[in-house]
């Protein structure tokens, strides 16, 4: 059987241009063997989610370190919504408080989030046990 | 070697060493050992100099810390002016020395807070500017001749700093009078921060008109700031952010010479900003490096002939991407010998982070922390006593030099790509950067190297800590005042001063005095942005992972 390839769009939404992290995340999943696409600087929701649909990516991740992510996330997720795009998973990363994690997962706002120190192997675990097994009916 | 050496070598060699690897922070690896061999070639007058002499390895001024101490500096600003001007105004009775402002994004990039790119970011990381309004209000009950100010703005710098002189002079402050230092460092946003506006001809220009305005107006105040910080940030080595920093600021110097301007108008006034990472040993030979290799090629290299030409004046900041979620309250620890670092590598002024800074900005409790972990360091450890302590350690010296060779080879590659621009154009140095991020980062999966809290000695239980908490409404009221600001002003007199700005961006007068008329208009930063993109137009960068 030959398994198709895990498509992720890595996305930088908003002003701020901190992209150690979305580049480091990017690399990490690509050697993980998915296929990655990096949105590069400064996206809006909508140029994010226009490219998630344009790349049939399986997952989006964004990394958000500008304390907007109470707007971003549900904003994303309501434009797939918009897109009848809702099977693309969200995840994303970056300086969030614990207490917003919460509240943004729970509103079902993103699939997970991950903060600074989060490792590769929590990260591509979380993906492949969301994707995996979805993956291997596509034949 | 010598036979002493050799001795001692054989002893080592036969007693076990414990499971490494022994590299820095930047993978360096560091021999168990220094001694009188690894030093032999350095000749004092030469290479160290007394503090305040030629090549200033020892520091920028004979006294250093016995005359005066470092500024303490915190960078600060969030919400709108009014929240800003009260924090200030605590620092500064808590016995700070200095303001630095954080601007929010929409500030930053250019966008006034009522346009829809700058939805949910207003006031988010730093205060929000918007006019000549914003600015009076942050500053007010601060009078401008007393405080030396700070601004961490590079892409719109000229307008950002041009509010503040105007907001002095409605103070009734001559801009003469005027101390402080703006970053205006746009090179390193093509390299590492990535806050560009316009293309690099253009800002290059924006720049240059600054020195040469400054020059005649604002003699006092530092034009740029050219910064490592960010670089290293982005996961440079603190080589790399030696090397591409200083490879920046001789692309300034570059610059000015082109604009026409003598190298000894400009070059006092121009400062620098690094980062203190936690490898104590690489950061002091980092800054002690960094002193001599501007000296000498100023002197050498650019014939710099006033002294003030030669001297790296720098601020520092402790290292943001070092702290860590998990346990917070170790980070004070990790700032605190961050902050020694800096000091013993003869800063002139220092920020320390706050330890909840890696999840928010900071509380009101966590900044009083990490300031009064400057004020130890100043009064109780006594490091101050004597200038550059470490002087003549066989390991520091050795490292200082290798810190310099490493920069030499890099400047060569610069060169060779067509210097700091046509670098940027080939991804050179973001392809570095993004290269050690990366390393660093399988260090820490692989456990080659060890964070506490992050890859051993965890906590399973979470750490709560109190952060502080922007309300959604500071964005609401920010984006009524301005709108109520474009309502209640003389438009007529905002357009005539747009259009001339337009004008006199088509051609190649210096355009400050421009910018300051409009300012004086109450015309947005937004709007005077949007004149200058129609004209310089906007960079666009090939990113790369």
């Amino acid at each position: 059987m030959n398994k198709t390839r895990i498509r992720v769009l890595v996305g930088k939404p908003g002003l701020d241009g901190h992209d150690r992290g979305a580049k480091v995340i990017a690399r990490m999943l690509r050697d993980a063997g998915m296929e990655v696409i990096y949105s590069g600087l400064h996206q809006t929701p909508e140029q994010i989610v226009e490219a998630a649909i344009q790349e049939d990516v399986d997952l989006i991740g964004v990394s958000v370190l500008s304390g907007a992510h109470m707007t971003i996330f549900p904003r994303i997720k309501e434009l797939l919504k918009e897109q009848n795009a809702e099977d693309i998973l969200l995840m994303g990363g970056g300086t969030i408080p614990e207490e917003d994690i919460v509240s943004l997962i729970e509103a079902g706002h993103a699939e997970a989030l991950f903060t600074p120190g989060a490792t590769s192997t929590e990260i591509v675990s979380w993906i492949k046990s969301k994707l995996e097994s979805s993956k291997e009916d596509v034949v | 070697m010598s036979e002493n050496f050799l001795r001692w070598k054989a002893k080592y060699d036969a007693q076990r060493e414990r499971k490494g690897p022994f590299f820095t922070v930047s993978s360096v690896p560091i021999d168990p050992l220094y001694g009188p061999g690894n030093a032999a070639e350095i000749d004092y007058e030469r290479d160290l100099g007394n503090p305040g002499e030629y090549p200033y390895t020892r520091g920028v001024r004979p006294n250093m810390y016995r005359g005066r101490l470092w500024t303490m500096r915190m960078f600060a600003g969030f919400a709108t002016a009014v929240e800003s001007n009260e924090r200030y105004k605590y620092l500064l009775s808590q016995g700070q020395t200095g303001l630095s402002v954080a601007f929010d994004m929409p500030t930053i990039m250019g966008y006034d807070s009522d346009h829809p790119r700058a939805y949910g970011e207003v006031g988010r990381v730093g205060v929000a500017i918007d006019s000549l309004q914003d600015m009076e209000i942050l500053f007010q009950d601060i009078s401008l001749d007393k405080v030396s100010t700070s601004m961490t703005i590079n892409a719109p710098a000229s307008i950002i700093w041009s509010m503040y002189v105007v907001a002095a002079e409605k103070q009734g402050i001559p801009a003469h009078k005027l101390t402080g230092t703006i970053q205006n460092d746009i090179l390193k946003e093509y390299i590492a921060q990535k806050s560009w506006i316009f293309p690099p001809d253009p800002s290059m220009r924006l720049i240059t008109d600054i020195f040469g305005f400054a020059k005649e107006n604002v003699p006092k105040w530092n034009t740029i700031s050219i910064s490592g910080y960010h670089i290293r940030e982005a996961g440079a080595t603190a080589l790399q952010e030696l090397a591409f920093t200083l490879a920046d600021g001789f692309a300034y110097v570059e610059a000015g010479i082109k604009a026409g301007l003598d190298v000894d108008d400009f070059a006092p006034r121009l400062s620098f900003f690094f980062n203190s990472h936690t490898d104590f040993f690489e950061e002091i030979a980092k800054y002690r490096a960094a002193r001599r290799i501007w000296a000498r090629h100023m002197k050498e290299k650019y014939g710099a002939k006033k002294e003030e030409s030669l001297l790296m004046r720098f601020h520092t900041q402790t290292a943001g991407c070092s702290l860590t979620g998990p346990q917070p309250e170790n980070n004070i620890v990790r700032t605190a010998y961050q902050a020694m670092a800096a000091v013993l590598g003869g800063t002139q002024s220092l920020h320390t982070n706050s330890m909840d800074e890696v999840l928010a900005l900071p509380s009101e409790k966590a900044v009083q922390i990490a300031l009064r972990t400057q004020q130890v360091l100043a009064y109780e450890t006594g490091v101050v006593n004597t200038i550059d302590p470490l002087a003549g350690s066989y390991f520091v010296e050795t490292f200082t030099n290798q810190m310099e060779e490493g920069a030499e080879e890099y400047f060569r590659k610069i060169d060779e790509l067509g210097g700091v621009l046509g670098a940027i154009q080939e991804n050179f140095f973001q392809q570095e950067i993004a290269d050690a991020a990366y390393r660093y980062q399988q260090e820490i999966e692989s456990k080659d190297r060890i964070i506490v809290g992050i890859n051993d000695f965890i906590n399973e239980e979470k750490d709560k800590i109190d952060l502080l908490k922007i309300d959604p409404e500071v964005e609401r009221a920010q984006v009524n005042r301005v709108k109520a600001l474009k309502q209640s002003r003389d438009n007529i007199r905002v357009q005539t001063t747009l259009d001339d700005l337009k004008v006199a961006a088509q051609g190649s007068d210096n355009l400050i005095p421009k910018i300051m008329d409009a300012v004086r208009a109450y015309a947005t930063e937004g709007e005077m942005i949007a004149v200058l993109k129609e004209i310089f137009g906007e960079y666009r960068e090939q990113a790369v992972f």
